[in-house]
């Protein structure tokens, strides 16, 4: 699993890991189903974030006898990768400069992770960590030189980006997020700031039992600028030129404009 | 009511962005200047990244120049001849501005560039502006005349070779110092995001002794097409040019110039220089502020691109 990375890999990396999930799965067999309230976020012009609704129930096999010891879930919800630079100030003759910086490379722009129970309650930390469940067990990379190596877990600057992130709300874990409304049927809310970048939104949601994963599913939604603000977004950056000569050319007429509203002569 | 800026990639108070462009637009209009030196700092402070700032406000100064420099032509109050020569200048003075404007971005020392450079040239400018404001006010109060003599009549500036007549302001000096004060005025307006009026006048004055009433008029032409270049060059490399924000500012502040301009013809002009000055370097006061004191976080996180 954690070789798996860039886009080209990850349908070869999902099928691995849900080939490994039911290889795994135990006679007594669970069936988990979710859906969410809606699989299209669209950003107009007043977009100030927006709260989507995760749903879903754990399916018994009728044949074998409920568990005693009750579920656990745990949803992550993964933004769009994007690789960013976190650096830091130094005093330098009285003034902060920028100086040490550190290449964080695919990592997700959202990470939110829900769950029933605080996550050391769920699982041990082995588990926990083999499963990612948690930011802190999220795998980082870093690029230092030519190579991508995993960032540490007490690396500053990995510390760093994931509290920037936090304040952002853009990293965050809500360890009573997901409810269970009957023994079966959960419900969880996700939060989508107006900070989130446009794409696409995975969202694992891994079920456990006796601390440790006994089903799993996914689910998604796209997060998308319509109508005027996708066309602005979209012409700037491929059309640079272009967009620029018409904001210039909206500028002199704006300009025009004024000085005939307002000819005093 | 909140708008979603497309390009800044953040929602703001539509009024309140309104509200700033009326603001900056009155000053502008009670100095006959175009304001970038206020816009830029005012939209870092409620949280537009500087690249965006500094890219936008271009935008605007060129929208309000426009407006100035077609009054101005009104009154055939431009010498369209120093106008080219100065852009000559200019021109180049904006490309290298942009192309270093995109180097110290990929480098992260854009802001700190940004920041150092406000606190030196404003805090310099506008340190002269308040001296020479005083001065002025103390004279007309002693009951001195205006001293007539206009500094630095005869300089080294004359001696330069390339000598140009320019027939509207009755001058004859070297293209010289004409194209490098147009290098210095895009350079750092690209950089800064500021069309630079309120430096501009003054060098005109001083160095090339331009008349006061084709100085104003012939800046604006300067700043007007050494901006609206800036806009395109911002755009087609950095991609930091926010057309809806702009707009927002744009109609502020050419509205608020009118108003300011009417208030400025009833002020003495000495008062409105010391006044300038004092803006000016309130201005770059804060932004020595904001570099001397220790940051609340020392880290920044910043994305370098999406995934491929």
């Amino acid at each position: 699993m954690s070789r798996c990375r860039g886009p080209r890999m990850s349908v070869a990396c999902a099928l691995a890991a849900s080939l490994h999930v039911f290889s795994a799965l135990p006679a007594r067999a669970e069936r988990l189903v979710s859906s969410l309230s809606s699989h299209i976020v669209q950003i107009t012009s007043n977009f100030t974030g927006v709260e989507l609704v995760l749903f879903g129930t754990v399916e018994n096999d009728p044949a074998t006898a409920p568990r005693s010891s009750g579920y656990d879930i745990v949803a992550t919800v993964t933004g769009p990768r994007q690789s960013v630079v976190t650096r830091r100030k130094e005093r330098m003759f009285g003034i902060w400069f920028n100086a040490e910086s550190r290449s964080f490379v695919q990592v997700p722009s959202f990470l939110e992770v829900l769950s029933t129970r605080p996550f050391e309650n769920i699982a041990n930390a082995e588990t926990l960590r083999r499963q990612q469940i948690g930011i802190a067990n999220t795998l980082l990379t870093e690029q230092i030189g030519s190579d991508i190596v995993e960032a540490i877990p007490n690396d500053q600057f990995r510390e760093a980006f994931v509290r920037i992130k936090h304040e952002r709300n853009l990293y965050g874990e809500v360890t009573n997020g997901v409810t269970f409304l009957t023994p079966t049927l959960y419900r969880a809310s996700i939060s989508v700031p107006a900070e989130a970048p446009i794409g696409t939104y995975d969202v694992d949601i891994k079920l456990f039992a006796d601390g440790a994963v006994i089903a799993r599913t996914n689910s998604a939604f796209e997060i998308k600028t319509v109508g005027f603000e996708s066309f602005i977004v979209s012409a700037a950056v491929n059309y640079g030129l272009a967009y620029g000569v018409v904001t210039a050319m909206m500028a002199v007429m704006t300009g025009w404009f004024a000085s005939i509203v307002f000819r005093r002569d | 009511m909140e708008i979603y800026l497309p390009i800044a990639d953040l929602p703001v108070n539509i009024f309140l962005v309104l509200a700033m462009g009326l603001a900056v637009g009155f000053v502008s209009g009670l100095f006959g200047i175009g304001g970038g030196f206020l816009m830029t700092p005012l939209l870092i402070f409620i949280g537009i990244s500087p690249a965006v700032a500094v890219a936008t406000v271009s935008t605007h100064i060129a929208a309000s120049s426009f407006s100035g420099a077609v009054t101005y032509w009104r009154r055939r109050a431009i010498d369209l001849t120093l106008a080219l020569m100065l852009l000559a200048g200019g021109i180049v003075g904006t490309v290298s501005g942009v192309w270093l404007f995109t180097a110290l971005r990929g480098l992260g020392q854009l802001d700190i560039t940004i920041g150092l450079s406000y606190v030196l040239l404003l805090g310099s400018v506008g340190a002269m502006m308040v001296i020479e404001g005083l001065r002025a006010m103390l004279r007309a109060r002693q009951g001195k005349p205006v001293e007539l003599r206009r500094p630095g009549s005869h300089t080294w500036i004359h001696g330069l070779p390339l000598k140009f007549r320019f027939k509207q302001s009755k001058i004859y000096v070297s293209a010289i110092p004409v194209c490098v004060i147009g290098l210095i005025m895009g350079f750092i307006g690209a950089i800064m995001g500021i069309g630079g009026g309120f430096l501009l006048v003054p060098m005109l004055i001083y160095f090339l002794r331009v008349p006061t009433n084709v100085v104003i008029g012939t800046s604006m032409v300067l700043t007007l097409v050494t901006m609206a270049s800036a806009t395109i060059l911002h755009a087609a490399t950095n991609h930091q040019v926010d057309a809806v924000l702009a707009l927002i500012l744009m109609v502020g502040g050419v509205t608020g110039a009118q108003f300011g301009a009417r208030a400025g013809q009833k002020m003495r002009s000495e008062r409105l220089r010391l006044l300038l000055g004092v803006l000016v370097l309130a201005v770059g006061s804060r932004f020595a502020f904001d570099l001397v004191v220790a940051p609340a976080d020392l880290y920044t996180v910043r994305a370098t691109g999406d995934a491929p």
